[in-house]
Protein backbone atom coordinates (compact mmCIF):
# COMPACT_ATOMS: atom_id res chain seq x y z
CA UNK A 1 0.00 0.00 0.00
CA UNK A 2 1.14 3.73 -1.15
CA UNK A 3 -0.82 6.30 0.89
CA UNK A 4 -1.15 9.98 -0.21
CA UNK A 5 -2.82 12.49 0.54
CA UNK A 6 -5.48 14.41 -1.76
CA UNK A 7 -7.66 17.20 -1.33
CA UNK A 8 -10.76 17.76 -3.67
CA UNK A 9 -13.84 19.88 -3.63
CA UNK A 10 -16.63 17.70 -3.76
CA UNK A 11 -20.36 19.09 -4.90
CA UNK A 12 -19.08 22.82 -3.15
CA UNK A 13 -17.30 21.24 0.22
CA UNK A 14 -13.65 20.71 0.30
CA UNK A 15 -12.23 17.46 1.42
CA UNK A 16 -8.86 16.77 2.85
CA UNK A 17 -8.03 12.96 2.75
CA UNK A 18 -5.31 10.02 2.57
CA UNK A 19 -6.05 7.34 0.10
CA UNK A 20 -4.18 4.76 -1.48
CA UNK A 21 -2.63 5.47 -4.65
CA UNK A 22 -5.05 2.51 -6.36
CA UNK A 23 -7.92 4.73 -5.01
CA UNK A 24 -10.14 6.05 -8.13
CA UNK A 25 -11.90 9.18 -8.00
CA UNK A 26 -15.30 7.29 -8.23
CA UNK A 27 -14.22 5.44 -5.06
CA UNK A 28 -13.14 8.40 -3.04
CA UNK A 29 -16.58 9.43 -3.46
CA UNK A 30 -18.58 6.85 -2.49
CA UNK A 31 -16.19 4.80 -0.31
CA UNK A 32 -14.24 7.66 1.71
CA UNK A 33 -16.67 10.73 1.57
CA UNK A 34 -20.02 8.57 1.23
CA UNK A 35 -21.61 10.74 -1.95
CA UNK A 36 -23.13 7.56 -3.59
CA UNK A 37 -24.37 9.76 -6.31
CA UNK A 38 -21.66 8.44 -9.15
CA UNK A 39 -22.54 4.54 -9.54
CA UNK A 40 -20.25 1.78 -10.21
CA UNK A 41 -21.73 -0.25 -12.90
CA UNK A 42 -18.35 -1.55 -14.48
CA UNK A 43 -15.32 0.04 -13.37
CA UNK A 44 -13.89 -0.02 -16.81
CA UNK A 45 -14.88 3.32 -18.44
CA UNK A 46 -17.67 1.50 -20.48
CA UNK A 47 -21.25 2.07 -19.08
CA UNK A 48 -21.02 6.13 -17.60
CA UNK A 49 -22.79 5.11 -15.05
CA UNK A 50 -19.92 6.98 -13.04
CA UNK A 51 -20.02 10.37 -14.81
CA UNK A 52 -18.97 13.09 -13.08
CA UNK A 53 -17.71 16.47 -13.68
CA UNK A 54 -13.81 17.02 -13.39
CA UNK A 55 -13.06 20.34 -13.27
CA UNK A 56 -16.09 20.96 -15.44
CA UNK A 57 -15.73 18.27 -18.30
CA UNK A 58 -17.74 15.02 -17.42
CA UNK A 59 -15.61 12.45 -16.87
CA UNK A 60 -15.74 8.53 -15.97
CA UNK A 61 -14.58 8.53 -12.15
CA UNK A 62 -13.76 4.82 -12.20
CA UNK A 63 -10.84 5.33 -14.52
CA UNK A 64 -9.87 8.39 -13.02
CA UNK A 65 -7.07 8.58 -10.11
CA UNK A 66 -7.62 10.65 -7.15
CA UNK A 67 -3.65 11.51 -6.93
CA UNK A 68 -3.94 12.27 -10.26
CA UNK A 69 -6.59 14.54 -9.73
CA UNK A 70 -5.42 15.76 -6.26
CA UNK A 71 -6.95 19.57 -6.30
CA UNK A 72 -10.02 18.96 -9.00
CA UNK A 73 -13.04 20.30 -8.24
CA UNK A 74 -15.81 17.36 -8.47
CA UNK A 75 -19.54 18.02 -9.14
CA UNK A 76 -21.72 14.52 -8.99
CA UNK A 77 -25.62 14.67 -9.76
CA UNK A 78 -26.03 15.33 -6.44
CA UNK A 79 -24.55 18.54 -6.01
CA UNK A 80 -25.96 20.16 -9.62
CA UNK A 81 -28.73 22.04 -7.90
CA UNK A 82 -28.17 23.48 -4.22
CA UNK A 83 -29.50 21.31 -1.80
CA UNK A 84 -33.23 20.60 -1.65
CA UNK A 85 -33.79 21.72 -5.16
CA UNK A 86 -33.63 19.72 -8.64
CA UNK A 87 -31.58 20.54 -11.27
CA UNK A 88 -33.58 21.65 -14.61
CA UNK A 89 -32.36 18.40 -16.07
CA UNK A 90 -33.29 16.44 -13.08
CA UNK A 91 -36.65 17.63 -13.55
CA UNK A 92 -36.88 17.17 -17.27
CA UNK A 93 -35.86 13.51 -16.36
CA UNK A 94 -38.91 12.76 -13.96
CA UNK A 95 -41.49 14.56 -16.36
CA UNK A 96 -40.76 12.49 -19.19
CA UNK A 97 -40.16 9.58 -16.85
CA UNK A 98 -36.26 9.48 -18.50
CA UNK A 99 -35.63 5.90 -15.93
CA UNK A 100 -36.89 2.62 -14.93
CA UNK A 101 -34.60 1.27 -12.03
CA UNK A 102 -32.25 4.60 -11.65
CA UNK A 103 -28.80 2.97 -11.69
CA UNK A 104 -27.64 5.08 -14.47
CA UNK A 105 -29.64 8.18 -14.18
CA UNK A 106 -27.20 10.19 -11.89
CA UNK A 107 -24.40 9.56 -14.84
CA UNK A 108 -26.92 10.08 -17.51
CA UNK A 109 -27.99 13.72 -15.77
CA UNK A 110 -24.49 14.66 -15.43
CA UNK A 111 -23.59 13.50 -18.62
CA UNK A 112 -26.29 15.35 -20.33
CA UNK A 113 -25.61 18.49 -18.75
CA UNK A 114 -22.16 18.56 -19.61
CA UNK A 115 -23.18 17.57 -23.27
CA UNK A 116 -25.39 20.77 -23.48
CA UNK A 117 -22.33 22.82 -22.63
CA UNK A 118 -20.12 21.07 -25.01
CA UNK A 119 -22.45 21.41 -28.10
CA UNK A 120 -23.32 24.99 -26.78
CA UNK A 121 -19.38 25.65 -27.53
CA UNK A 122 -19.45 24.57 -30.70
CA UNK A 123 -17.99 20.97 -29.28
CA UNK A 124 -19.03 18.55 -32.91
CA UNK A 125 -19.99 15.47 -32.58
CA UNK A 126 -19.82 12.24 -35.14
CA UNK A 127 -23.17 12.80 -36.63
CA UNK A 128 -22.42 16.60 -36.87
CA UNK A 129 -22.67 18.19 -40.29
CA UNK A 130 -19.27 19.93 -41.67
CA UNK A 131 -18.16 23.00 -40.44
CA UNK A 132 -21.14 23.20 -37.79
CA UNK A 133 -19.98 25.10 -34.70
CA UNK A 134 -16.54 25.82 -36.15
CA UNK A 135 -17.06 29.68 -35.73
CA UNK A 136 -17.44 29.11 -32.40
CA UNK A 137 -21.50 28.80 -32.47
CA UNK A 138 -23.71 26.50 -30.43
CA UNK A 139 -24.60 22.81 -32.52
CA UNK A 140 -28.24 21.99 -32.53
CA UNK A 141 -29.20 18.89 -30.78
CA UNK A 142 -31.74 17.28 -32.85
CA UNK A 143 -32.02 13.22 -31.26
CA UNK A 144 -29.28 11.75 -33.72
CA UNK A 145 -27.08 13.98 -32.13
CA UNK A 146 -28.56 13.37 -28.39
CA UNK A 147 -28.25 10.02 -28.67
CA UNK A 148 -24.54 10.13 -30.77
CA UNK A 149 -23.31 12.52 -27.53
CA UNK A 150 -24.83 10.45 -24.76
CA UNK A 151 -23.58 7.00 -26.43
CA UNK A 152 -20.85 6.76 -23.44
CA UNK A 153 -24.27 6.13 -20.94
CA UNK A 154 -25.15 2.87 -21.06
CA UNK A 155 -28.85 2.32 -19.71
CA UNK A 156 -29.73 -1.60 -18.79
CA UNK A 157 -33.26 -1.18 -18.34
CA UNK A 158 -33.00 0.69 -21.69
CA UNK A 159 -34.88 3.35 -21.21
CA UNK A 160 -33.27 5.54 -23.89
CA UNK A 161 -36.84 6.26 -25.37
CA UNK A 162 -37.70 8.64 -22.90
CA UNK A 163 -34.40 9.49 -22.08
CA UNK A 164 -33.56 11.70 -25.53
CA UNK A 165 -37.06 13.36 -24.88
CA UNK A 166 -35.94 14.34 -21.84
CA UNK A 167 -32.66 15.64 -22.54
CA UNK A 168 -33.95 17.35 -26.08
CA UNK A 169 -36.84 19.53 -24.02
CA UNK A 170 -34.15 20.49 -22.20
CA UNK A 171 -31.51 21.34 -25.20
CA UNK A 172 -34.57 23.32 -26.68
CA UNK A 173 -34.38 25.54 -23.59
CA UNK B 1 -4.26 -3.81 -8.66
CA UNK B 2 -1.01 -3.58 -7.40
CA UNK B 3 -0.13 -1.05 -4.93
CA UNK B 4 2.03 1.56 -7.01
CA UNK B 5 4.29 4.56 -6.05
CA UNK B 6 2.99 8.04 -7.77
CA UNK B 7 5.38 10.79 -9.12
CA UNK B 8 5.39 13.86 -10.75
CA UNK B 9 8.18 15.21 -12.26
CA UNK B 10 9.03 19.03 -13.11
CA UNK B 11 10.12 18.89 -16.66
CA UNK B 12 10.15 16.28 -18.84
CA UNK B 13 13.98 15.03 -18.49
CA UNK B 14 12.94 14.79 -14.69
CA UNK B 15 10.15 12.36 -16.15
CA UNK B 16 12.14 10.39 -18.04
CA UNK B 17 15.08 10.53 -16.06
CA UNK B 18 12.35 9.03 -13.40
CA UNK B 19 11.17 5.71 -15.76
CA UNK B 20 14.95 5.66 -17.08
CA UNK B 21 15.95 4.06 -13.47
CA UNK B 22 11.98 2.28 -13.24
CA UNK B 23 12.07 -0.74 -15.55
CA UNK B 24 8.96 -1.82 -14.24
CA UNK B 25 7.26 1.62 -14.52
CA UNK B 26 5.03 3.25 -17.07
CA UNK B 27 3.88 7.19 -17.89
CA UNK B 28 -0.03 7.90 -16.71
CA UNK B 29 -1.79 10.12 -19.43
CA UNK B 30 -5.54 10.52 -18.92
CA UNK B 31 -5.49 6.50 -17.55
CA UNK B 32 -8.26 5.33 -19.54
CA UNK B 33 -6.52 3.05 -21.07
CA UNK B 34 -3.35 1.93 -18.46
CA UNK B 35 -5.97 2.06 -15.30
CA UNK B 36 -8.16 -0.36 -16.94
CA UNK B 37 -5.52 -2.68 -18.06
CA UNK B 38 -4.08 -2.27 -13.92
CA UNK B 39 -7.12 -3.30 -12.77
CA UNK B 40 -7.26 -6.42 -15.45
CA UNK B 41 -4.00 -7.46 -14.07
CA UNK B 42 -2.59 -6.99 -17.29
CA UNK B 43 -0.37 -4.07 -16.92
CA UNK B 44 1.52 -3.97 -13.26
CA UNK B 45 3.70 -0.92 -13.21
CA UNK B 46 5.30 -0.16 -9.91
CA UNK B 47 5.72 3.35 -10.35
CA UNK B 48 3.42 5.82 -12.33
CA UNK B 49 4.88 9.18 -13.83
CA UNK B 50 1.86 11.63 -14.73
CA UNK B 51 3.28 13.03 -17.43
CA UNK B 52 -0.82 14.83 -18.16
CA UNK B 53 0.17 18.05 -16.90
CA UNK B 54 4.00 17.45 -18.05
CA UNK B 55 3.72 18.02 -21.78
CA UNK B 56 2.01 20.76 -23.71
CA UNK B 57 -1.71 20.65 -24.04
CA UNK B 58 -1.99 23.20 -27.00
CA UNK B 59 -2.36 23.18 -30.52
CA UNK B 60 -0.28 25.86 -31.94
CA UNK B 61 0.55 26.43 -36.35
CA UNK B 62 4.41 26.85 -36.55
CA UNK B 63 5.85 29.78 -39.66
CA UNK B 64 5.86 26.79 -41.81
CA UNK B 65 2.27 25.88 -41.89
CA UNK B 66 2.81 22.71 -39.62
CA UNK B 67 0.41 22.12 -36.87
CA UNK B 68 1.99 21.33 -33.45
CA UNK B 69 -0.24 19.37 -31.06
CA UNK B 70 1.17 18.77 -27.75
CA UNK B 71 1.10 15.25 -26.17
CA UNK B 72 -1.17 16.65 -23.74
CA UNK B 73 -4.41 17.94 -25.47
CA UNK B 74 -7.25 15.98 -24.47
CA UNK B 75 -8.79 13.75 -27.37
CA UNK B 76 -11.74 16.56 -26.92
CA UNK B 77 -10.43 19.34 -27.46
CA UNK B 78 -8.57 17.92 -30.31
CA UNK B 79 -11.28 16.55 -31.95
CA UNK B 80 -13.30 20.55 -31.67
CA UNK B 81 -10.50 22.41 -32.86
CA UNK B 82 -11.12 24.74 -35.33
CA UNK B 83 -7.74 24.71 -37.46
CA UNK B 84 -7.77 20.84 -37.13
CA UNK B 85 -11.59 20.75 -37.80
CA UNK B 86 -10.59 23.21 -41.56
CA UNK B 87 -7.40 21.52 -42.08
CA UNK B 88 -7.41 17.82 -41.44
CA UNK B 89 -11.18 17.20 -41.03
CA UNK B 90 -10.28 13.26 -41.15
CA UNK B 91 -8.62 13.75 -37.64
CA UNK B 92 -11.17 15.14 -35.96
CA UNK B 93 -13.76 12.59 -37.44
CA UNK B 94 -11.48 9.63 -36.26
CA UNK B 95 -11.56 11.40 -32.71
CA UNK B 96 -14.92 11.57 -32.69
CA UNK B 97 -15.88 7.96 -34.14
CA UNK B 98 -14.02 6.76 -31.15
CA UNK B 99 -14.95 5.73 -27.62
CA UNK B 100 -17.35 8.49 -25.28
CA UNK B 101 -17.69 12.07 -24.78
CA UNK B 102 -16.26 11.53 -21.44
CA UNK B 103 -13.47 9.37 -22.25
CA UNK B 104 -11.94 11.61 -24.78
CA UNK B 105 -12.21 14.59 -22.24
CA UNK B 106 -9.59 12.41 -20.00
CA UNK B 107 -7.89 10.92 -22.94
CA UNK B 108 -4.29 12.17 -24.27
CA UNK B 109 -2.86 12.58 -27.54
CA UNK B 110 -0.05 10.93 -26.76
CA UNK B 111 -2.29 8.17 -24.70
CA UNK B 112 -4.24 7.34 -27.79
CA UNK B 113 -1.58 6.73 -29.73
CA UNK B 114 -0.20 4.01 -27.45
CA UNK B 115 -3.45 2.64 -26.03
CA UNK B 116 -2.83 -1.22 -26.27
CA UNK B 117 -4.79 -3.88 -28.20
CA UNK B 118 -8.48 -4.77 -27.00
CA UNK B 119 -7.72 -8.42 -28.10
CA UNK B 120 -9.99 -10.21 -25.55
CA UNK B 121 -7.39 -12.38 -25.00
CA UNK B 122 -4.37 -10.16 -23.91
CA UNK B 123 -7.34 -8.45 -21.69
CA UNK B 124 -7.40 -11.62 -19.56
CA UNK B 125 -4.88 -12.82 -17.73
CA UNK B 126 -6.58 -16.39 -17.42
CA UNK B 127 -5.53 -17.22 -20.89
CA UNK B 128 -2.00 -17.02 -22.41
CA UNK B 129 -0.82 -14.45 -24.67
CA UNK B 130 2.30 -13.68 -26.51
CA UNK B 131 1.83 -9.97 -26.26
CA UNK B 132 1.39 -10.03 -22.70
CA UNK B 133 3.86 -12.87 -21.58
CA UNK B 134 6.54 -13.74 -24.33
CA UNK B 135 6.30 -17.22 -25.54
CA UNK B 136 3.32 -18.26 -23.31
CA UNK B 137 1.49 -18.39 -26.98
CA UNK B 138 -1.68 -17.21 -28.84
CA UNK B 139 -5.14 -18.09 -27.30
CA UNK B 140 -6.96 -15.66 -30.46
CA UNK B 141 -5.62 -17.99 -33.12
CA UNK B 142 -7.65 -20.44 -32.47
CA UNK B 143 -10.41 -18.49 -30.45
CA UNK B 144 -12.69 -15.87 -31.84
CA UNK B 145 -11.55 -14.23 -34.93
CA UNK B 146 -14.04 -11.31 -35.29
CA UNK B 147 -11.82 -8.65 -34.33
CA UNK B 148 -8.07 -9.76 -35.25
CA UNK B 149 -5.87 -9.01 -37.61
CA UNK B 150 -6.40 -9.71 -41.73
CA UNK B 151 -2.44 -7.71 -42.73
CA UNK B 152 0.53 -8.17 -41.45
CA UNK B 153 -0.17 -10.85 -38.82
CA UNK B 154 2.30 -13.21 -37.34
CA UNK B 155 2.12 -16.44 -36.27
CA UNK B 156 2.95 -14.89 -32.85
CA UNK B 157 0.11 -12.68 -32.42
CA UNK B 158 -3.03 -11.20 -34.71
CA UNK B 159 -4.15 -8.39 -32.64
CA UNK B 160 -4.84 -5.41 -34.08
CA UNK B 161 -4.75 -1.72 -32.99
CA UNK B 162 -7.77 0.03 -31.85
CA UNK B 163 -6.66 3.55 -31.74
CA UNK B 164 -8.60 5.59 -34.62
CA UNK B 165 -6.78 8.63 -34.88
CA UNK B 166 -3.73 7.18 -35.43
CA UNK B 167 -5.28 5.63 -38.80
CA UNK B 168 -6.02 9.43 -39.65
CA UNK B 169 -2.31 10.09 -38.46
CA UNK B 170 -0.83 7.76 -40.46
CA UNK B 171 -2.64 8.93 -43.68
CA UNK B 172 -1.31 12.32 -42.80
CA UNK B 173 2.23 11.51 -42.97
CA UNK B 174 2.56 13.21 -39.22
CA UNK B 175 5.70 13.13 -37.25
CA UNK B 176 6.09 11.93 -33.63
CA UNK B 177 8.26 13.70 -31.15
CA UNK B 178 9.83 12.03 -28.44
CA UNK B 179 12.19 12.80 -25.29
CA UNK B 180 14.34 9.81 -24.16
CA UNK B 181 17.26 8.40 -22.05
CA UNK B 182 19.16 9.04 -25.60
CA UNK B 183 17.89 12.75 -26.05
CA UNK B 184 14.85 13.55 -28.87
CA UNK B 185 13.63 12.18 -31.81
CA UNK B 186 11.18 12.89 -34.57
CA UNK B 187 9.16 9.53 -35.81
CA UNK B 188 7.32 9.15 -38.81
CA UNK B 189 4.24 7.79 -37.29
CA UNK B 190 4.35 5.66 -40.25
CA UNK B 191 7.29 3.79 -38.12
CA UNK B 192 6.52 4.21 -34.95
CA UNK B 193 3.92 1.16 -34.40
CA UNK B 194 5.16 -2.41 -35.31
CA UNK B 195 3.91 -5.46 -36.96
CA UNK B 196 4.24 -8.62 -34.50
CA UNK B 197 6.94 -10.50 -35.98
CA UNK B 198 8.25 -12.49 -33.36
CA UNK B 199 7.96 -9.74 -30.96
CA UNK B 200 4.18 -9.18 -30.06
CA UNK B 201 4.94 -7.52 -26.71
CA UNK B 202 6.30 -4.81 -28.27
CA UNK B 203 3.79 -2.55 -29.52
CA UNK B 204 6.12 0.41 -30.67
CA UNK B 205 9.57 1.01 -31.79
CA UNK B 206 10.04 3.38 -28.70
CA UNK B 207 11.90 2.56 -26.01
CA UNK B 208 11.36 2.23 -21.93
CA UNK B 209 11.42 5.58 -20.85
CA UNK B 210 10.71 7.25 -24.00
CA UNK B 211 8.25 10.18 -23.47
CA UNK B 212 5.91 11.58 -26.31
CA UNK B 213 6.07 15.02 -26.52
CA UNK B 214 4.20 16.21 -29.50
CA UNK B 215 2.01 15.30 -32.59
CA UNK B 216 3.02 17.26 -35.41
CA UNK B 217 1.13 17.55 -38.75
CA UNK B 218 2.76 18.21 -41.91
CA UNK B 219 1.22 20.67 -44.25
CA UNK B 220 -0.88 19.48 -46.43
CA UNK B 221 -3.46 22.14 -48.47
CA UNK B 222 -5.28 19.44 -49.88
CA UNK B 223 -5.83 17.40 -46.46
CA UNK B 224 -9.36 19.32 -46.10
CA UNK B 225 -10.49 17.08 -48.24
CA UNK B 226 -10.35 14.13 -46.23
CA UNK B 227 -12.67 11.89 -44.48
CA UNK B 228 -12.78 8.85 -41.96
CA UNK B 229 -15.38 6.00 -41.97
CA UNK B 230 -15.74 3.55 -39.18
CA UNK B 231 -17.71 0.56 -39.73
CA UNK B 232 -18.31 -1.63 -36.31
CA UNK B 233 -20.73 -3.96 -34.62
CA UNK B 234 -23.04 -0.81 -32.90
CA UNK B 235 -23.78 2.77 -34.12
CA UNK B 236 -21.72 4.40 -31.71
CA UNK B 237 -19.22 3.66 -28.46
CA UNK B 238 -17.12 0.33 -29.85
CA UNK B 239 -13.88 -0.08 -31.73
CA UNK B 240 -13.24 -0.39 -35.32
CA UNK B 241 -13.95 -3.94 -37.22
CA UNK B 242 -12.77 -1.58 -40.03
CA UNK B 243 -11.90 1.84 -40.81
CA UNK B 244 -10.85 3.76 -44.00
CA UNK B 245 -9.39 7.63 -44.10
CA UNK B 246 -8.92 8.98 -47.40
CA UNK B 247 -7.07 11.95 -48.66
CA UNK B 248 -7.55 13.05 -51.89
CA UNK B 249 -6.73 15.51 -54.57
CA UNK B 250 -8.22 15.25 -57.94
CA UNK B 251 -8.29 17.32 -61.03
CA UNK B 252 -10.47 16.85 -64.03
CA UNK B 253 -11.47 14.08 -62.70
CA UNK B 254 -7.76 12.29 -62.08
CA UNK B 255 -6.18 11.10 -59.16
CA UNK B 256 -3.63 13.97 -58.56
CA UNK B 257 -2.33 12.72 -55.23
CA UNK B 258 -4.02 10.16 -52.67
CA UNK B 259 -3.49 9.07 -49.01
CA UNK B 260 -4.66 6.07 -47.30
CA UNK B 261 -5.47 4.41 -44.37
CA UNK B 262 -7.08 1.33 -42.99
CA UNK B 263 -7.63 0.37 -39.22
CA UNK B 264 -9.16 -2.44 -37.39
CA UNK B 265 -7.17 -4.46 -39.59
CA UNK B 266 -3.52 -5.05 -38.56
CA UNK B 267 -1.24 -4.88 -35.43
CA UNK B 268 -0.49 -0.90 -36.61
CA UNK B 269 -2.61 1.51 -38.48
CA UNK B 270 -1.99 -0.04 -41.87
CA UNK B 271 -0.64 2.97 -44.47
CA UNK B 272 -2.15 1.74 -47.86
CA UNK B 273 0.49 2.32 -50.19
CA UNK B 274 -0.41 -0.37 -52.88
CA UNK B 275 -3.98 1.35 -53.19
CA UNK B 276 -2.22 4.63 -53.26
CA UNK B 277 0.01 3.83 -55.95
CA UNK B 278 -2.65 2.27 -58.24
CA UNK B 279 -5.09 5.68 -58.07
CA UNK B 280 -2.37 7.76 -58.60
CA UNK B 281 -2.82 9.87 -62.14
CA UNK B 282 -5.72 7.47 -63.15
CA UNK B 283 -9.18 8.29 -63.63
CA UNK B 284 -11.15 8.90 -60.28
CA UNK B 285 -13.83 6.52 -61.11
CA UNK B 286 -15.45 3.31 -58.63
CA UNK B 287 -14.15 1.05 -60.91
CA UNK B 288 -10.48 2.10 -60.29
CA UNK B 289 -11.36 2.49 -56.78
CA UNK B 290 -12.63 -0.87 -56.55
CA UNK B 291 -9.12 -2.08 -58.33
CA UNK B 292 -6.95 -0.38 -55.92
CA UNK B 293 -8.88 -1.57 -52.77
CA UNK B 294 -8.44 -5.43 -54.19
CA UNK B 295 -4.65 -4.59 -54.80
CA UNK B 296 -4.14 -3.28 -51.22
CA UNK B 297 -6.24 -6.15 -50.18
CA UNK B 298 -4.43 -8.96 -52.07
CA UNK B 299 -1.99 -9.31 -49.37
CA UNK B 300 -4.96 -10.38 -46.77
CA UNK B 301 -4.52 -13.35 -45.03
CA UNK B 302 -7.81 -13.67 -43.16
CA UNK B 303 -8.33 -16.33 -40.33
CA UNK B 304 -11.65 -18.58 -40.53
CA UNK B 305 -13.47 -16.37 -38.35
CA UNK B 306 -13.10 -13.02 -39.87
CA UNK B 307 -12.70 -13.61 -43.80
CA UNK B 308 -16.02 -10.88 -44.23
CA UNK B 309 -13.21 -8.29 -42.96
CA UNK B 310 -11.52 -8.39 -46.35
CA UNK B 311 -14.64 -7.68 -48.32
CA UNK B 312 -15.99 -5.14 -45.27
CA UNK B 313 -12.58 -3.33 -46.03
CA UNK B 314 -12.33 -3.47 -49.65
CA UNK B 315 -16.28 -1.78 -49.58
CA UNK B 316 -15.28 0.46 -46.54
CA UNK B 317 -12.15 1.74 -48.96
CA UNK B 318 -14.54 2.19 -52.08
CA UNK B 319 -17.21 3.85 -50.18
CA UNK B 320 -14.82 6.60 -48.40
CA UNK B 321 -13.04 7.21 -52.10
CA UNK B 322 -16.47 7.74 -53.05
CA UNK B 323 -17.17 9.94 -50.53
CA UNK B 324 -14.14 12.09 -51.14
CA UNK B 325 -14.02 12.50 -54.42
CA UNK B 326 -17.93 13.32 -54.72
CA UNK B 327 -17.66 15.70 -51.62
CA UNK B 328 -19.93 13.75 -49.53
CA UNK B 329 -19.57 13.68 -45.84
C1 LIG C 1 -14.96 1.77 -23.21
C2 LIG C 1 -13.86 2.33 -24.07
C3 LIG C 1 -14.09 2.53 -25.42
C4 LIG C 1 -13.09 3.04 -26.24
N1 LIG C 1 -13.32 3.19 -27.58
C5 LIG C 1 -12.33 3.65 -28.39
C6 LIG C 1 -12.52 3.76 -29.79
O1 LIG C 1 -13.59 3.48 -30.31
N2 LIG C 1 -11.49 4.22 -30.54
C7 LIG C 1 -10.28 4.55 -29.99
O2 LIG C 1 -9.38 4.96 -30.73
N3 LIG C 1 -10.07 4.43 -28.68
C8 LIG C 1 -11.07 3.99 -27.86
N4 LIG C 1 -10.83 3.85 -26.53
C9 LIG C 1 -9.48 4.00 -26.03
C10 LIG C 1 -9.11 5.42 -25.65
O3 LIG C 1 -9.07 6.22 -26.82
C11 LIG C 1 -7.76 5.35 -24.99
O4 LIG C 1 -7.90 4.69 -23.77
C12 LIG C 1 -7.15 6.71 -24.76
O5 LIG C 1 -6.98 7.42 -25.96
C13 LIG C 1 -5.81 6.57 -24.05
O6 LIG C 1 -5.34 7.85 -23.69
P1 LIG C 1 -4.92 8.14 -22.17
O7 LIG C 1 -4.33 9.49 -22.13
O8 LIG C 1 -6.05 7.87 -21.25
O9 LIG C 1 -3.78 7.04 -22.02
P2 LIG C 1 -3.28 6.23 -20.74
O10 LIG C 1 -4.25 5.17 -20.39
O11 LIG C 1 -2.86 7.16 -19.67
O12 LIG C 1 -1.97 5.59 -21.36
C14 LIG C 1 -1.99 4.65 -22.42
C15 LIG C 1 -0.56 4.19 -22.67
O13 LIG C 1 0.24 5.24 -23.18
C16 LIG C 1 1.35 5.51 -22.32
N5 LIG C 1 1.50 6.97 -22.35
C17 LIG C 1 0.57 7.90 -22.05
N6 LIG C 1 1.01 9.14 -22.37
C18 LIG C 1 2.26 8.99 -22.87
C19 LIG C 1 3.24 9.89 -23.39
N7 LIG C 1 3.04 11.20 -23.47
N8 LIG C 1 4.43 9.38 -23.82
C20 LIG C 1 4.67 8.05 -23.75
N9 LIG C 1 3.77 7.16 -23.27
C21 LIG C 1 2.58 7.62 -22.84
C22 LIG C 1 0.99 4.91 -20.98
O14 LIG C 1 2.13 4.51 -20.27
C23 LIG C 1 0.14 3.72 -21.41
O15 LIG C 1 0.97 2.65 -21.76
C24 LIG C 1 -11.83 3.37 -25.68
C25 LIG C 1 -11.60 3.19 -24.32
C26 LIG C 1 -12.60 2.68 -23.52
C27 LIG C 1 -12.33 2.49 -22.06
S1 LIG D 1 -3.56 -12.07 -30.89
FE1 LIG D 1 -1.78 -11.14 -29.87
S2 LIG D 1 -2.73 -10.02 -28.20
FE2 LIG D 1 -4.26 -11.53 -28.84
S3 LIG D 1 -3.87 -13.43 -27.64
FE3 LIG D 1 -2.67 -13.62 -29.50
S4 LIG D 1 -0.66 -12.81 -28.88
FE4 LIG D 1 -2.12 -12.04 -27.38
S1 LIG E 1 -18.35 2.48 -13.73
FE1 LIG E 1 -17.17 3.96 -14.78
S2 LIG E 1 -17.82 3.68 -16.83
FE2 LIG E 1 -18.81 2.04 -15.80
S1 LIG F 1 -32.75 3.12 -15.56
FE1 LIG F 1 -32.01 1.15 -15.03
S2 LIG F 1 -30.02 1.20 -15.92
FE2 LIG F 1 -30.91 2.99 -16.72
Amino acid sequence: MVDVEVSLRVDGTDHRLTVDTRTSVLDALRERLGNTSPKKGCDHGQCGACTVLLDGRRVNSCLALAVAHDGATVVTAAGLAPAGQLHPMQACFIRHDAFQCGYCTPGQIVSAVAMLAEAAAGWPSAVTADGAGRGGGAVVLDDDEIRERMSGNLCRCAAYANIVPAVAEMARR
Amino acid sequence: MRPFRYERANDVSGAVALLAGTPNGAFLGGGTNLVDLMRLDVARPELLVDVRRLTSDRIEELPDGRVRVGAAVPNSDLAADPLIRARYPAVSEALLSGASGQLRNLATTGGNLLQRTRCVYFQNVSTPCNKRDPGAGCSAIDGHHWDLAILGASEACVATHPSDLAVALVALDAVVLTEGADGERRIPITELHRLPDREPHRDTILQHGELITAVELPPLPWATRSRYRKVRDRASYAFALVSAVVVLDTADGVVRDVRIGLGGVAHRPWRALVAEQALRGGPATEERFRQAAEAELAAARPLPGNAFKVRLARNTLVRTLLDVNEGRR
